[in-house]
Order: C-alpha cells, then structure tokens, then sequence
C-alpha cells in the first residue's frame, strides 16, 4: 500500500520529469529541517548524560562527552588539572595549581619545582572523550531507580497479558455470537471511548480506594485493562474469521472455551500483536494515573520516579538525563524493529 | 536453544490451560451454550462498570457535595454551589475578578493553548503528509522519524526538552554564537507559553501526519491521472482535488486534536515544572488535579464540578467527530 508506487500516478505528480523544481527542494528542505528538528534534542540528552558531573553545566557546551584530563604531581596530594599554555610563543601542557582572578598558578608535571604565573584568559584545558558510566550506575544503585525499573516492567507486563486477555474473550462474545443485548452492550463499551481519565480521575481514585488498592501497583494496572479501543480493535479482526471453523469445531463436541482458545485466538494473533504494543507503550509511558494512584517510593514506576527525582535534584542533570534515557531506550528499541506495525496498525485504526 | 524454550514455553500454556478448561467446561454445562457469551463478556462488563462507570456516577454525587471526605456518602449535599463558585465572575476575561481566579486562567490558558497548538500541529501535520505523500525516495524513512516522538513518554520529553531549553543548553549555546543574549526560556512568561506550544507539536504531529497520509493514499489516482491529462498545475491539483478530498479528514483530526489539546496535561507539567512560571501554563485538567491531589485540602467538590465541565464539552466535541466520522464512511 504504501510503499508500491504507481508509475502513472508518479509522472502525474512530479510533471516534467528529470526536472527538479523549486518545490521538490523545499520537500527535501522540510523533511530534512524535520529530521533534524525530531533529533536533535532527544541526541544531546543522550549525549549530555554522558557527561561527567562537572562537564555538564559547563557553558557554552561542549557537544561530545570529555573530561579534562588529570595529572598527579609530585608535591600535590591531589590530582592536578592539565591545560595548554602557550609560553614565548611556544605550547605546553601544564597542570594547574591554582587560579586567583585572571591568573593561574601553573606547574610542569615534569619540573614540579618551578611554578609559573600566566594568563588565565590565555590557556585551555587539555580533554579527552569520555563516558561518564557512573552516571547510569550511581542513579540504579543509590536512587531506587531499579525498583521503579522493576515496577514498570511488573506493571507493564502483567497489564498487557491481562489486557489481551480480557478484550479478546468480550471480542469473541460479540463478534461469534447473537445474543439478547449483543448490539447494546458494544455501543456501551465503544462509547467509554468519549470518556478520557482526564475527567474521571477524581471519582477512579475513590473507587481505588474503596477497593484498597491505593499506592499499589495493582491499582495501577486493573482500571485500564478493560479497552475499548482493543475490543472495537479485536473484534473488527475477528468478524473476518470464517464462522464455519467454528461450526466445525462445534461438530467436532469442542467446548466454546476450547474453540475461543484454540482457533479463535491463534487467528486472531495479528490483531493481538497491535494491541500488545500499543498496550507495552501505554503501560510504560503513563504518568497522570500512576501519578495519582502511588505515593510511596518503593511502588513508583520508571515515569513516576524520574519526575520525583528531577523535583528534589533538579541540579543533577547528569542523573536525571541518564534516567531518561534509560526509560526511553525500550520504546526506541521496539519502535526500530517494529516501526512498521506500528505505523500501519495506527494509519488503520486511527487510535493511539 | 530459543526453540526448546518455546516448546518449554507452549507446554506450560498447555499445561495451565486444560487446567483452567476443567471449570470453564463445567460453568459452561451448567449455563447452557446460550448463555457462554455473557461468560466471556463478563470480565470485561465487570471492570467497564467499577472503574468507568461508578466512577462518572461519582463524578455527579461528588460535584454535589461539599466538605474533604472521600467516600460519597459522608459528604453533605450542597446543591450547586460547586457550579456557582467555578462560575460566579465579575468579568470573565479577567481571572483575578473571579472567586476561583485560578480555575479561570487554567481556562484561558487552555483555550489559548488549544487555539495555537491545533492550527500549529494541523499545519505542520498537513504539510508534512503532503510532501510524505509525493512519490519520493526514503518516505518511509522520514514517515517514521517523525512518527518517533509519538511513542515516548511525556516525562521522558518534558526532561529533554527542559535539558535542551536551560540555562546553560543547546539553545543558549546556539544564540550566543549568533550574539543574541541567553535567556532563561522557561521562566519567562512568553517563551515558556511558547514553548509549550513547540513541543506539543514536536510530540504530536507525526501522529496526525500518520493519519492525514492514509487520507491522502485512499484519494483514487485516477483523478490525478485525469488532471495531468488536463495539464492542470499542481497548485489547481491540490486546491481542485486533494484538499477537497481530504476535506472529512481534515475535520475529523481537527476534532481529535482539539479533544486531545484540552486535556493538555503530562508534558507540560514536566515541563513547566507545575505550569510555571507562576500560572502561566496551568492547565485545566492541572486544576482538577490540585484541587483533588495537590494539596491537603482535597477539594473533590470543585475539582469534580470542574470535571464535569470539561466533560460536557469533550462530549460536545466528540458527538461532532462521530457525526464527521459516519458522513466519512458515507462518502
């Protein structure tokens, strides 16, 4: 569909062929402007946690991960700092003792003996590329990052099995069956579609609390594993299952429990497939409810932890963007092997 | 070594299955085949009931009712005073004349906000799928570069773009090259608001590109053959037949945006760090919020009233996209 290119449709559109117009260049000045604009925030966060601690506020910016370099000194009981330093015309490399106003107090690491007085304005620190790994390391080990890690799995996992499970059987029961209510009872479910969490959340945190499921990652998960979305999704697909495999089967004295599970579902396994990675980036990219619903630490999730954490640090960047980029890496590895179910699944179903 | 784990895997769904089959057969005898669907509804029935709607039935009971108490029942009966305190207002243009000044600039921040992030996401969305849908090299490429934002999550932008927008990040770097002085973006009342609009935009549009593109492909090719034919220029192609064509589409995406832009939360809480600077970008889906969770005065009354405010005109907004969408599928 929409890779296959119509050669008549093709002259129609790009008139004259072989002749790049002025249109053609802004196409490709839009597309690659988007590309770049899509890109470039998201690559310096990458980038920037990498960064050491002390790398990161230094401004203007530099654009990859570097340190300055360190040299022990004999003399100095901590390591020195290494800077170019330009003397009678020549360069050297020189440590740093210390900096009092726009003069730095330099030593050579070879002759330790002699120190000289320069320009600070003058000399640039010597740098080498570097990847600051304790900033991914410090944040799993010291900030509960690995149990919200741990929750957002938990939460996504369980809720995504629970969510095929339970809007495949209502989908089975309203696309094989005729019963008394059968239209009534989809319109009610496909018009939950009009009411967003937005307005209910005051009203679905009593309830929450009624059923006991306040700050627990149960109550996090079961209010959103009924779908209308994935009933209207599953039961569209199933309508095209031929009725006669399962006339068949009811020859054959299956029990419709048997006939949902061993014919329906496999069939039905495209469909399925959709649901679950909507549900995956559903489940792991939620905020306001899990927001509303958990109040301890050790029950938050990925999103949750992070907008707690960069509240209280919000000086460690080098922290909070590592964080980040370890809660978007999932979405990104699923969405380069799968950007093409996506893509269709969305342009087909029109949700999100 | 993967394949042994599936078989592994298959003969445990297996195993646990014909165990689960045992009293669904059973229940299944004892109902009676007619009656198998309501067994398969029910799961989904059940949960639809207690957490959507119980919930908007709540919703009413707590508008209703005043004091903090959480459970319904407790709460004393206050008629409409939750309506009339949201509403009662000297001049509704300015939110400091109002009793809840607060819910009156989340209003008007919100329709200010809706208002530029529709046409904004519209456009650059439009445009996008226009050019996506020109025969041309790496569109699927480009297709999914813009679809990629879309999937991430909204802390997950609201910190990059925060990092990207501070003080000492790559947007002050860059006017400080051209010789223009750094600014603090978000806390400036422009920019910020600005900037919330620009990022909406950036997180969204790939998916209203995505629809606007499957629009497009299902305009027959015959018309375009038909227009070549008559050496019509492209402006008269696209202003004669594809905008026409698109037209249902068009409104059916404005309606979803629009529906989507009023509940204007996530993103930009992370970003604005709670609608700063001040209440510049608080929202009204950020006032329900306060009002019911932020603070310990739990003012469920208001916080509901505001709800079903916003309820009605999300209803309002999605009976006309239903009503799009079915002239849609007539034509």
């Amino acid at each position: 569909m929409a890779g296959t290119i119509n050669p008549v449709a093709f002259l129609g559109r790009t008139r004259r062929r072989g002749r790049i117009d002025i249109t053609d260049i802004l196409s490709w000045l839009w597309l690659i402007g988007g590309t770049i604009a899509v890109l470039v925030p998201v690559v310096w966060a990458g980038l920037s946690s990498m960064k050491p601690e002390a790398e990161i506020t230094r401004f203007p910016p530099s654009l990859l991960p570097r340190t300055t370099q360190q040299v022990v000194v004999p003399g100095y009981d901590r390591p020195l700092g290494l800077w170019t330093v330009t003397i009678d015309g020549e360069s050297r490399e020189m440590a740093m003792v210390r900096r009092i106003g726009i003069k730095a107090q330099m030593v050579d690491p070879e002759n330790p003996a002699a120190p000289v007085s320069v320009d600070a304005r003058t000399i640039s620190p010597v740098q080498k590329l570097t990847i600051a790994t304790e900033n991914y390391s410090d944040p799993l080990e010291r900030f509960n990052f690995l149990t919200y890690l741990k929750n957002s799995v938990f939460v996504t996992v369980v809720a995504t099995i629970l969510t095929l499970i339970v809007n495949a059987m209502a989908a089975f029961a309203l696309s094989k069956y005729r019963f008394r209510g059968d239209k009534a009872v989809f319109v009610l479910i496909i018009s939950t579609l009009m009411i967003p969490l937005t307005v209910v959340m005051v009203p679905a945190y009593m309830v929450i609390v009624g059923v006991g499921l306040v700050d627990n990652l149960w109550g996090v998960i079961i209010p959103t594993v009924a779908s209308p979305t994935g009933v209207f999704l599953l039961r569209q697909y199933m309508l095209t299952i031929p009725d006669e495999l399962i006339e068949a089967a009811r020859v054959d004295a299956a029990s419709e429990f048997r006939i949902f599970w061993r014919i329906v579902l496999p069939l039905t396994a495209p469909a399925l497939a959709v649901l679950a990675i909507f549900s995956v980036l559903w489940r792991w990219n939620d905020f306001l409810w899990p927001l509303i619903v958990l109040s301890s630490r050790e029950n938050f999730t990925l999103q949750i932890g992070l907008n707690a954490f960069q509240g209280e640090f919000s000086v460690q960047w080098h922290y909070i963007l590592a964080m980040t980029f370890l809660s978007l890496l999932p979405v990104t590895v699923v969405f380069l092997f799968l950007q093409k179910y996506i893509t269709t699944g969305i342009a087909g179903t029109g949700m999100k | 070594m993967a394949i042994k784990a599936s078989a592994v895997l298959e003969r445990l769904v297996e195993g646990v299955m014909s165990l689960v089959e045992i009293p669904i057969n059973a229940l299944e005898r004892l109902m009676g085949r007619k009656r198998v669907p309501y067994l398969f509804l029910a799961p989904n029935l059940v949960l639809f009931g207690i957490f959507t709607f119980l919930p908007i039935a709540i919703s009413v009971g707590y508008a209703v009712t005043g004091g903090t108490n959480l459970f319904v029942t407790d709460r004393p009966f206050v008629g409409l005073d939750n309506f009339r305190q949201l509403l009662s207002c000297q001049d509704y243009s300015r939110p400091g004349t109002c009793q809840e000044s607060l819910f009156w600039t989340a209003i008007w921040n919100t329709f200010w906000f809706v208002g530029f992030n529709v046409v904004a996401t519209l456009l650059v969305a439009l445009v996008t799928a226009l050019i996506l849908n020109r025969a041309m090299v790496g569109r699927g490429f480009f297709r999914a570069m813009f679809f990629y934002p879309v999937l991430l999550s909204p802390v997950v932008i609201g910190l990059i773009w925060k990092w990207f927008l501070d003080r000492n990040g790559l947007l002050n770097a860059f006017f400080e090259m051209m010789g223009v002085p750094p600014h603090v973006f978000l806390l400036e009342v422009g920019w910020a608001r600005f900037f919330v609009v620009l990022v909406s935009v950036w997180f969204h549009m790939g998916f209203y590109t995505l629809i606007l593109l499957a629009g497009l492909q299902a305009i027959p090719k015959d018309l375009y053959e038909a227009a070549a034919i008559d050496a019509a220029s492209r402006r008269r192609t696209l202003f004669a037949i594809t905008l026409p064509l698109l037209g249902p589409n068009l409104l059916v995406v404005l309606i979803l945006l629009m529906i989507r832009s009023v509940q204007i939360f996530d993103e930009a809480w992370v970003l604005t760090n709670g609608g700063g600077p001040g209440t510049a970008n608080s929202f009204i889906v950020q006032y329900i919020y306060q009002m019911a969770f932020g603070s310990d005065l739990r003012l469920l009354g208001l916080a509901s009233a505001a709800s079903v405010l916003m309820g009605v005109v999300l209803l309002a907004l999605t009976l006309v996209q239903l009503r799009l969408a079915r002239k849609t599928e007539e034509i």
